[in-house]
């Protein structure tokens, strides 16, 4: 194929992702990203993930002692877990360690686990969109079918039904939450594909004979992939949910080297008379993180969303 | 109308085949195979082996499906490794409890989160508005069983104003018919009996309630919102038509079209998904049946109960798919 | 129906024109927003039987006109000014309960696309009937066979059997009689169609365009047509009020809008519009940018940096006040410094030719 009618192509298509009027010509990740930068919520959102991401990225200077060390185990009884006090500015937990350096710690784990299960999830349902969309026909149906089975179980069964095959340590559990996603990004990418593939900038590109690996590589895909980015960002707060509810069920990471909020929050149901904020100081963290990542998403929604572009 | 239901009814069997084939293929990969998950961890191998033979496992594999999709059919999953008693009669005795509490907190989502997402978008901007955004964006981001607990501490523990864990108090002599605690209550007229059964569903149920209700109250917000917009409703104003009618037959009606899905899918959703707030009181239907399984590592259990709860949860949005067809003419003819 | 939305003995009569606009303006004002005004000092009136057009490129403010007048404007983040009369009763400013009450009644409707200006969920039935409950106390029954009579009127076939049937089954045109059916249930004395045919096929827009032609007539309504297309304006219109950026610019009969446009604006959307009698040979002379490109009147006129015929003095503020409407010969209006002159002999004076 030409250069010429390459180019011509390329612009077609970049015009279809663009906003048509008022903007002047800006692209479509520029005007989002101009719109998300207005938004109060969005900046609610991105500062208090990135404050989180920072605090996970640097917990071993931010922590203030050693989140095992079971300093105050001396003072740990039966009916008393020793509050805030000088060194220990959210007190211990039931073990004697101290509770603030172990929330910045589990920042990481709990942090690992939504990312790497949603980049997971995100990436093998893409690839099965992807596989579904581009070819169509009979692979799209049979497919499209298996996705649909897996969307006719409830996401926590099928994450325990998972984590139960795969035993309990810390990949299980990021692999069971992946998979209960894996559907849905399939489905979403397919369908955003297929609605991309009638538009008229690819009636266009294939009049003017362009292949069609080009055309879905080159020009569906990456006009498709912005609902699959929002529902990343939502996802990333659900991975996080669905962990401490994993580990709650007693499905989570064994290991006890690892602080994470979810076992955390697990454990201290037990103590919850005896001293809440055990509880509490976790389950903050997931509520803060889950909402920063549910703010950026619906803001990221609203800024992609054609419907709200004016 | 009758041919969209038929129809749809067809689409389940490959669903319903599908899921089989991976509940099977699920029991097969557990570590131990289905011998050790029947018997139990500490089985003999000579018990393996007589299990093996007695159920068909040297068998090839394809004929071993088959026979498990026959039994399937006739509703037998075996036994508990841990009550020793049927899969499916635990399933119908824990079922109506669950049952019961999915009304109760989709009665409490749908009664609060209707008229709650509707007074925010007529109040678009008001403080209302933002603390009914607020606050639904939060109830979807509170882990359940925390909340659970903390609903528990308060009120049954610290506060005593309402009972905290189980389906009813021991000490009363309820006659059970159905297993549903509150109709069997109405049925004998055991009034008390009914009245404590409510009772206990109101913790556990507003515990239940709170992700379906956030996202009621939200999508009934942004469709009142989008349907106020609709150059029919403008149309309706343009007639002249009192304020009142506008509202109910041309906004209320179809804003809440997309929140009949919603409700129809959170129903589901709860009826399958309990696991969480049943755990925490204790409540006794298939939620905590399960997360004793998980902790017994009793898979006849688990993957009887599973099946079964995902086949209720597709029924449900069957459900759901044909109602929608009701409410909304332009499916109807497709 | 009350006393006070009873015409005047000699409105009918046509001495008091059925609509009296005056000085209306709209201003969208959003907050942390510029206000931004839509509607600036429009006048006009129409007498029964009367078509006037309103006429102007997309965002001119026609519409937003239409909308004040009929009070369909949202209360919040809008103010509306001047004074706009339905046969003598003051409207603007007027409580709710009185304009839902001459809504639909006295005034009616018709909007631009139909298939999104019917509700989706009811059936044609209840949406046609609803007004005739509502306006003319009709029970249940008596209002569906009237219902009926008005979907065979607006040429509807089969009445009986569309009333049950909802939006998506009609066609197009079907669906655009059925709201004309609805705005003509209760006779209103006047009648605004923005756009009406726009959404439709050619030949559809034919048959509406002399179904709302015959129902004026007939019943003697005041129609007001919202159009950019000037085809429709020289089918139907009696009076023109050409638009832009908020203002009337140029008022007219339409025999003399057509023969010799002043404004430049109306010259330049007159010869943008093919003609068969031009010669095969001459090009068509679209306007210069677009409506975006207007500046505020109160910098001049709002046409000149499109306008082949501005001068200096088009684009600076004389005198403190932006250019006025003027008397421009009789039944005509102007709105401009720097008109399309003609020569003194009338005849051969065409649109095509003094445009350009």
């Amino acid at each position: 194929m030409g250069d010429v009618r390459r180019q011509r192509i390329d612009e077609l298509a970049a015009r279809a992702g663009r906003v048509p009027e008022g903007e002047g010509g800006v692209s479509l990740v520029r005007s989002a990203f101009r719109r998300l930068r207005r938004n109060p919520v969005a900046i609610l959102g991105a500062v208090i993930v990135v404050v989180f991401l920072v605090v996970a990225a640097f917990a071993p200077w931010l922590a203030p002692r050693d989140p095992l060390a079971q300093t105050l185990l001396s003072e740990v009884r039966p009916g008393a877990i020793p509050g805030p006090q000088e060194g220990f500015p959210l007190g211990a937990d039931q073990l004697g360690r101290d509770l603030l350096s172990r929330l910045v710690y589990g920042s990481r784990q709990s942090l690992l686990i939504g990312v790497v299960s949603t980049v997971l999830g995100a990436v093998v349902g893409m690839a099965v969109g992807v596989l579904a969309g581009a070819f169509g026909g009979w692979v799209d149906t049979v497919v499209m079918r298996f996705v649909d089975i897996l969307l006719s179980i409830p996401s926590l069964l099928m994450a325990i039904s998972i984590s139960v095959l795969l035993g309990q340590n810390q990949y299980a559990l990021m692999i069971a939450i992946a998979v209960t996603q894996v559907p849905v990004f399939a489905r979403l990418l397919r369908g955003s594909m297929l609605a991309q593939r009638g538009s008229d900038y690819v009636l266009a590109a294939r009049a003017l004979g362009v292949r069609h690996g080009r055309i879905v590589f080159g020009h569906v895909l990456p006009n498709s992939l912005s609902p699959v980015i929002v529902q990343a960002t939502l996802s990333l707060a659900t991975a996080i949910i669905e962990a401490a509810a994993l580990s709650f069920l007693g499905l989570g990471d064994p290991d006890i080297a690892r602080p994470e909020w979810g076992a955390m929050l697990a454990t201290a149901q037990a103590f919850l008379s005896v001293r809440p904020a055990l509880a509490v100081w976790p389950a903050l963290c997931i509520i803060v993180v889950a909402l920063g990542f549910t703010l950026l998403g619906e803001s990221l929604r609203e800024a992609l969303d054609p419907k709200f572009r004016r | 109308m009758l041919r969209f239901i038929v129809r749809r009814l067809l689409q389940l069997v490959p669903i319903l085949l599908g899921l089989s084939v991976l509940l099977f293929a699920w029991l097969r990969a557990l570590p131990g195979g289905p011998a050790q998950a029947a018997l139990g961890e500490r089985a003999t191998p000579e018990a393996i082996a007589r299990y093996n033979e007695l159920f068909g496992l040297d068998q090839p594999i394809w004929v071993q499906y088959l026979r498990f999709l026959g039994r399937a059919v006739q509703l037998d999953f075996g036994t508990s490794a841990r009550t020793g008693r049927a899969v499916t009669t635990e399933f119908l005795e824990r079922m109506p409890g669950t049952v019961e509490l999915t009304v109760f907190a989709m009665v409490f989502a749908v009664g609060v989160g209707i008229p709650l997402g509707y007074l925010a978008a007529r109040k678009h901007g008001s403080w209302l508005d933002s603390t009914a955004v607020v606050g639904s964006l939060l109830g979807v981001a509170i882990p359940v069983f925390f909340l659970a607990y903390l609903l528990r501490l308060l009120f049954a523990v610290e506060l005593g104003w309402l009972p905290g864990s189980g389906r009813q108090e021991v000490r009363i002599d309820a006659t059970h018919i159905t297993n549903f605690y509150v109709l069997d209550g109405l049925l004998t007229r055991e009034w008390d009996a009914a009245w404590d059964a409510f009772l206990h569903l109101v913790l556990p149920g507003i515990a239940l309630g709170t992700i379906p209700l956030a996202i009621i109250v939200r999508i009934t917000r942004a469709s009142v919102l989008d349907v106020v917009n609709e150059d029919y409703v403008r149309t309706a104003n343009a007639k002249g038509l009192a304020a009142d009618t506008v509202r109910r037959r041309h906004v209320v009606r179809n804003a809440l079209l997309p929140v009949s899905t919603t409700i129809g899918l959170q129903t589901g959703l709860l009826l399958s998904g309990a696991v969480l707030t049943e755990t925490v009181f204790a409540f006794g239907g298939v939620g905590s049946a399960i997360y004793d399984a998980i902790f017994a590592r009793d898979f006849a259990i688990l993957q009887g109960f599973i099946l079964m709860l995902a086949v209720v949860y597709v029924l449900v949005n069957l459900l759901v798919d044909i109602s929608y067809g009701l409410l909304d003419p332009r499916v109807r003819v497709r | 129906m009350s006393i006070e939305a009873m015409p005047p003995e000699d409105a009918v009569r046509g001495d008091v024109p059925v609509l009296e606009v005056e000085e209306l303006s709209v201003t969208f004002a959003r907050r942390g927003e510029q206000p931004t005004r839509a509607v600036d000092g429009v006048s006009f009136s129409v007498a029964a039987g009367e078509t006037v057009g309103l006429v102007g490129e997309s965002g001119c403010g026609k519409s937003v006109t239409s909308l004040a007048v009929m009070g369909l404007l949202p209360r919040r983040g809008v103010q509306v000014g001047g004074s706009v009369r339905l046969g003598g009763t003051e409207l603007i400013g007027a409580p709710d309960r009185t304009l839902r009450r001459l809504r639909g009644s006295e005034m009616a409707m018709v909007f631009q696309d139909p298939l999104s200006s019917l509700n989706p969920t009811v059936s044609i039935g209840t949406q046609v009937t609803e007004v005739l409950v509502e306006h003319r106390d009709m029970g249940k029954k008596e209002a569906v066979a009237e219902a009926a009579a008005l979907l065979d009127r607006v040429g509807i076939p089969d009445p009986t059997r569309r009333l049950k049937e909802y939006p998506h089954q009609l066609s197009g045109g079907m669906r655009q009689r059925a709201l004309i059916a609805m705005a003509l249930a209760c006779s209103p004395r006047l009648l605004i169609a923005d756009e009406p045919t726009t959404a439709l096929d050619v030949t559809i827009q034919a048959q509406i365009l002399e179904l709302l032609r015959e129902l004026v007539v007939d019943s003697g309504t005041a129609l007001v047509m919202i159009t950019h297309d000037l085809g429709v304006v020289a089918g139907l219109c009696d009076r023109v009020h050409v638009m832009y950026a908020g203002k009337i610019i140029e008022t007219a009969d339409r025999h003399d809008l057509f023969a010799r446009p002043r404004q430049p604006y109306t010259g330049g959307l007159l010869a943008s519009v093919p003609r068969l009698d031009a010669g095969r040979g001459v090009p068509l002379t679209p306007i210069r940018g677009s409506a975006r490109d207007a500046i505020p009147w109160a910098e001049g006129c709002a046409f000149a940096p499109r306008c082949d015929n501005a001068q200096d003095d088009c684009l600076t503020e004389v005198a403190g006040s932006t250019v006025p409407l003027e008397y421009d010969g009789p039944g005509r209006e102007l709105r401009c410094r720097h008109p399309l002159t003609y020569p003194a002999a009338p005849a051969g004076a065409t649109a095509s030719g003094a445009g350009r």
